[in-house]
This record gives structure tokens, sequence and C-alpha cells, in this order.
């Protein structure tokens, strides 16, 4: 019965997604942000490497640093703010001939 | 001897877990391994009603983590198939009465004796899931074509990578072709592509109401030959074994195949 009625819909041009589509779609957008979830730890962590590595080519200002997660409805973003003080002139050194002082 | 301990979970609660470790615990004792069936939801007792073994119980997982009896005393035959065994839950007590250290060593002493140790995790992601895949090798997510499910799974399969328990398998359970062939069910492929490539499809079992009968009566459906998702659960079964073999054709599982039957013309 159901399939005669769809048959007469798509006759008729009422095409109408199918409910199992949309599960599909709505379960892709929900499934991005289910896992992007960050513990708050894991993100203090990340910014801590994250000044690590830039107080090397740059003087920030540590306090008014952001580092957050940014979700939106399709995307998640990692969205960081750093106001920068200057920038230190100077070529950088090869890495693995300086300690980075970054900790694990 | 060291057997191969697999856990089988899901999040959702009421998908078929407890289902699928009667089944595939059943199937490879007939094909001739040693296993035993571990139910690690404790304080909701079901495995035992499902294998038709509740009358049976003395003692319980409980009763061998605190040493009140030897894990052997605690193990219970099944009635129909030689080399299997089941480990019950306990009915009184809560979770929280397992560690995952015990139920880390309690995998090890099994493994010892049997082929394959199949464990009956909760639902949830607390501290009874903790425990029950703690001394896994490997884990089975059941999932039903839904969203909640769906989504539950997904969450299942970031804790188990977090457990050290990578790629995991996935069984479909409680498909409705005719659903699906709508529009209206999430298929298999959609199953796989929303949760991943690292999900390998272990099985896919049908929407079948003999699987009520037969926990009824407390007999799995794997030892009903006729039966589709008893067919599904063979040919699980055989994968698990190792055996490479074709997913079932579920779409003609309605009249057709019935009047095919009749006239001999499909099994
Ligand atoms: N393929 C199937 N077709 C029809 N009914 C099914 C199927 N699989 C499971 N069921 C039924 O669904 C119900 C839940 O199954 P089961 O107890 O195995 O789920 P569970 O995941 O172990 O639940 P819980 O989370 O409560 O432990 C039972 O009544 C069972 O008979
Ligand atoms: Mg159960």
């Amino acid at each position: 019965m159901s399939s005669l009625l769809d048959f007469l819909n798509r006759l008729f041009g009422r095409v109408e997604k199918s409910s199992s589509d949309i599960a599909k779609k709505r379960l892709r957008l929900v499934l991005v942000q289910d896992r992007s979830n960050m513990s708050p730890e894991v993100l203090e962590e990340l910014k801590e490497e994250l000044i690590g590595v830039l107080t090397r080519y740059l003087e920030i200002d540590e306090v008014g640093m952001s580092v957050e997660l940014d979700k939106s409805d399709d995307s998640v973003a990692l969205v960081a703010s750093i106001p920068v003080k200057s920038v230190k002139v100077r070529v950088p050194k090869i890495r693995s001939l300086e300690p980075t002082g970054v900790s694990e | 001897m060291s057997g191969q301990v697999i856990v089988v979970t899901s999040g959702k609660g009421g998908v078929g877990k407890t289902t699928v470790v009667a089944n595939i615990g059943t199937g490879l004792a007939a094909a001739g391994h040693k296993t035993v069936l571990v139910d690690a939801d404790i304080g909701l007792r079901n495995l035992d009603l499902i294998m038709g073994l509740e009358n049976r119980i003395v003692y319980d997982i409980v009763d061998v983590v605190e040493g009140r009896c030897e894990l052997k005393k605690a193990l219970i035959r099944d009635k129909r198939v030689e080399g299997l065994q089941l480990l019950p839950a306990s009915q009184t007590r809560d979770k929280t009465a397992v560690s995952p250290e015990q139920m880390k060593e309690l995998c090890q002493q099994l493994r010892e004796e049997f082929d394959f140790v199949i464990i009956d995790c909760p639902a949830g992601i607390e501290h009874g899931f903790h425990t029950a895949v703690a001394g896994a090798d490997k884990a089975i997510v059941v999932s039903m074509p839904e969203v909640s499910a769906l989504r539950d799974a997904d969450k299942i399969v970031g804790l188990l990578e977090a457990s050290e328990l990578t790629d995991p398998y996935l069984i479909v359970n409680r498909i409705r072709m005719d659903m699906v062939q709508r529009g209206d069910m999430l298929d298999v492929n959609d199953m796989t592509d929303i949760l991943g490539l690292q999900v390998k499809v272990l099985g896919i079992v049908p929407d079948d109401q003999s699987i009520i009968v037969s926990a009824n009566r407390g007999e799995p459906i794997v030892l009903d030959n006729r039966s589709r998702a008893g067919q599904a659960f063979r040919n699980i079964v055989r994968r698990l074994q190792g055996e490479e073999v074709e997913f079932m054709d579920l779409s003609q599982g309605g009249l057709m195949l019935r009047l095919k039957r009749l006239v001999g013309l499909a099994k």
C-alpha cells in the first residue's frame, strides 16, 4: 500500500527525502560534534604546547590568549586568538639542536 | 593454551548483546570450540535465562572474585552443547562488585581453559562497561539501524579505542529489509559510512520473531536450522573462525521465499 502511495507521490512530483536519508544526514552532523569533545585538561595541554612553539617565534600575551573548539552545525574548528606583542627577529634554530621547553 | 577473549558491547541498552552472546557462544561450542560465556551484567542477570540455565545456578561471578568459591565450581555446563559453560552474573550485587583488575585476572584464568571467552557487557558507559572490557582482546559492537543506537555505538567505538580495543567488529541487529527498501531504515552501508572505516561488519541479523520464541524457551536460535536469524548467527560463527562467508540476502525473506520454499526452489 505505502509503496503505491510513494509511487503516486513521485508521479505528482512530491519527492520527499526518505527518512533514512534524513537520519543519515542528521547522524553525520551530530557525530562530528560528539567526536570533537575534548576534555578541558587536554585542551589546556594543547594550549601549553602551543605557547611553547609560538614563543620560539613570537612574544605573545599569554594572559590574553584563548584557545577553543568552535562547533557549528556541520563543522568543528579550533579557534585561537593570540595577541602578539612583538615578532622575534631571528633565524629559528634547527629543532633538534635546542630543547624546545615543551613539556610532555 | 591461550584462548581469545571477546566482549560484546553496545552503549545503548536492549539492542541484542545478550542474544548475540548466547548465539555465537552456542555456535562456537557446537563447532567444537571449548567456550565459556561470562555474564558481566551484574545485578541484571539474564544470560542464564536466555540459555535456559537459570535453575542450575549456585555460585556466581562475584562469589568467584571474592574468593567464596573456586572458578571451576561456579561454571555451569550447558545442557545442549558439549564444551559450553556459563559463568553467571550475581543478581543481588551491583556493577561495582567486580573491578577491572579482577576481571582481567578472571579472563586470564579462563583463557587457559577455553578457546573462546565471550563476555556479555552491560548497557551504558560507566563502571560496568570498563570492567567488562578490561580483559578482552577483541570487541564486538552490536547496534540497530536506528539513530540513537548508532550514536551510542559511535561513542562506544571511541571508548573502546581509549581502552586499546581498536578495530571492533560490528553486528547489525534487527534489520528489516522491507523498511530499508522503502527508504525508512538505514542500510548496513549507511551504518559503516557513518561509523567509519575502522569497524568491520561481522554480521547482519534480521529482525525475527523467532528470536523472542527462542528466548521464551531458553534455546538459542542458532541451533534452529530453519530460522533466518539462526542462519545469520551461524554465518557470524564461521566468520569468527576465520572463514569468508558472504552476507545473506535478506531482501527476499518475505512471502516470495516462503513460496519458493513451499515449491522446493529454496531452502
Ligand atoms: N534480531 C532480533 N529480532 C527480534 N527480536 C530481537 C532480536 N534481537 C534481540 N531481540 C529481542 O530484543 C530484546 C533485547 O535483546 P537483548 O536482551 O539481547 O538485548 P541487550 O542488549 O542484551 O539488552 P540489555 O542492554 O538490557 O542487556 C529481547 O527481547 C530480544 O529477544
Ligand atoms: Mg543484556
